[in-house]
């Protein structure tokens, strides 16, 4: 800094040259700022997300009687074809597709009532209201886990006798899960709805009440249609979310036997990773996660736009 | 409005209110049920009800869970303190750098670097957990703290929240005047520029506090020593060993307890930022 400082003293002689030597040296200080964030993208994303490629295409072998260690072996697609042949794998995707069918309807239409009725005239006191369902998003994800599985455990908890369901049995462990995410994420998104809603027109609301349109019919036809982009963004949040589920249900395995150490696609590369060693599976599957998350965000996206279009 | 509607008004209004109340006590009362069990020893789990008091445990609880395997819960605190302190202000000013470099200077490889932050946006972490592991096997740092560290400090929504900031709230002309005074690009962007987008900075610091003191997995596969864990990950390894040691019960409670105090209360009182810096998030 120090040693460019002196060096603009010319260029501020003659600023009609400021093409050559001004741009070259902005480029440079431009690039100086830039140059941390960039090193640590290549190097904590793009890097691995490479050798996550690579990985997914190799596995490794013992030859002969296997004195001479494991052997990288190049498989084309094979560790694929093995994620996509494994049952474990499908029935991690059918436990989040269950619990994104639960979660996602669940905590984006309460988020949106809340919001709505927090935008309502009629409230009091909207900011005690929207802070205290607002809290749990402050708490971290691990020690809302543990909270509820605490709540949950029939021992501890008062859940199992107030609703005479054992939420950690097998039928009920999907919204069980479900609810921990709601929970936690419902507040946030109700923040989110509430301020998008700020932006609505206050006399388009006013002229609709002045032609005796009720709350909920302001709501549905003039709210709703107004804040929809925020509401398709918050759900492709909520979906890459719900895909890459990981940590309540990991919480909750100590909990239960219910839990499987595969129960959602996370846990799977997880358990392929770290406890069965096979580095290709879990980067092969690692892969078919990011793509899954890629075409939803896609389809819901398209789906938006044509939504918004008509 | 007529005579006739005031009765159905007063309805519709406790109507409202009554599910704003239900909204309200599903999301406070588990922390209720935190408060009151971290004041119960490990018998009174079994005679009292869910939220009442015990018979007042906690300081004993606090003191087990600070003895307990030499008081590393200090330990994992203090982890979590540096983890998501220093990582969230390291964070913020290498986001807010590359965010005005890309929106006030033309280096080359800028609109390529932009692009490859939006796709870094959507690269799930499960994707990067195994590589990140292997990688920091090869440099010999797994199990060190910059191993967790360094990767958290990757902030790319970080980078795209600040390029908005920088577009919206640093005048071309103050550049200019700037460097007509003579004072170089980088002594602009300290001394002009980052105080200008200071509002911006701070809610992308938050955002990335929360985001590292939340997050699992990294920490989870990257580190084995105790000493380096944070509380998070800490407390999760306690939790796994209650079924087969009921005494960890009430140290993950109060443990829990006292990690989440700090945030609630620093929730708490910045809840004026965070609602604006959610509200710049969703409106782009």
């Amino acid at each position: 800094m120090s040693v460019l400082a002196p060096e603009r003293a010319p260029a501020q002689e003659q600023p009609s040259v400021e093409t050559s030597t001004g741009t070259r040296r902005k480029d440079f200080a431009g690039a100086v700022l830039a140059v941390p964030f960039a090193v640590l993208l290549v190097g904590t994303v793009l890097v691995p997300v490479a050798y996550t490629l690579y990985l997914s295409l190799f596995t490794e072998r013992l030859r002969g009687l296997g004195f001479s260690g494991p052997e990288h072996v190049f498989v084309w697609l094979g560790n694929y074809l093995k994620v996509i042949a494994d049952s474990a794998f499908h029935a991690s995707l059918g436990n989040v597709a269950l619990f994104a069918l639960i979660h996602i309807p669940s905590m984006l239409i309460g988020a949106l009532v809340l919001a709505l009725l927090l935008d309502s005239a009629v409230v009091r006191l909207k900011q005690v209201w929207s802070l205290a369902v607002f809290v749990p998003y402050a708490v971290p994800v691990v020690i809302g886990g543990l909270i509820w599985a605490y709540l949950y455990s029939p021992t501890i908890g008062p859940i199992k006798n107030l609703l005479g369901v054992d939420p950690l049995s097998d039928t009920a462990l999907l919204p069980s899960i479900a609810n921990i995410a709601t929970w936690q994420w419902v507040g946030y998104n109700m923040i989110i709805f509430y301020t998008a809603l700020q932006a609505v027109p206050k006399e388009i609301v006013e002229a609709a009440r002045a032609d005796g349109a009720g709350g909920l019919r302001t709501a549905w036809s003039i709210k709703i249609p107004v804040i929809r982009p925020t509401i398709f963004v918050a759900a492709v949040f909520t979906v890459i979310g719900s895909l890459q589920v990981f940590t309540e249900p990991m919480v909750l395995k100590s909990f239960t036997g219910t839990v499987t150490s595969t129960w959602s696609p996370s846990m799977y590369v997880y358990e392929a990773a770290f406890v069965a060693g096979d580095n290709g599976r879990a980067a092969a599957a690692s892969v078919l996660i990011a793509v899954i998350c890629a075409v939803l965000s896609a389809v819901v996206m398209r789906f938006s736009t044509r939504r918004s279009a008509r | 409005m007529s005579f006739v509607d005031s009765k159905s008004r007063w309805v519709s209004t406790s109507a409202v209110h009554l599910i704003l109340v239900v909204a309200a006590l599903y999301s406070l009362l588990p922390l209720v049920w935190l408060v009151t069990s971290s004041t119960k020893s490990l018998g009174d789990f079994s005679t009292t009800g869910a939220f009442e008091f015990g018979e007042w445990n906690l300081w004993a609880n606090v003191k087990a869970l600070f003895a307990q395997e030499n008081g590393i819960f200090w330990h994992w605190l203090l982890n979590s303190v540096l983890y998501a302190g220093g990582g969230a202000v390291l964070g913020a000013l290498i986001c807010a750098a590359c965010g005005y470099a890309i929106a006030k200077t033309s280096f080359p490889g800028r609109r390529l670097l932009f692009a490859l932050t939006l796709t870094g946006v959507l690269v799930p972490t499960t994707v990067l957990a195994l590589p990140m592991y292997l990688l920091a096997a090869e440099l010999r740092v797994v199990d060190t703290f910059w191993a967790v560290f360094i990767p958290l400090l990757t902030n790319p929504f970080g980078v795209y929240l600040a390029r908005v900031y920088a577009d919206a709230s640093v005048p071309d002309e103050v550049l200019e005047a700037a460097r007509v005074d003579g004072a170089g690009q980088l002594r602009t962007f300290f001394t002009v520029a980052l105080p200008m987008m200071r509002p911006g900075v701070v809610t992308v610091l938050l955002f990335q506090f929360i985001g590292i003191w939340n997050n699992f997995f990294l920490p989870l596969v990257l580190l084995t020593d105790p000493k380096l864990f944070p509380v998070s990950l800490g407390l999760f390894q306690w939790s796994t060993r209650q079924t087969q040691f009921p005494q960890y019960t009430p140290l993950v409670i109060t443990g829990s307890l006292l990690a989440v105090l700090p945030l609630v209360v620093a929730f708490l009182v910045l809840n004026q930022q965070w609602r604006k810096g959610l509200a710049a998030g969703s409106v782009k």
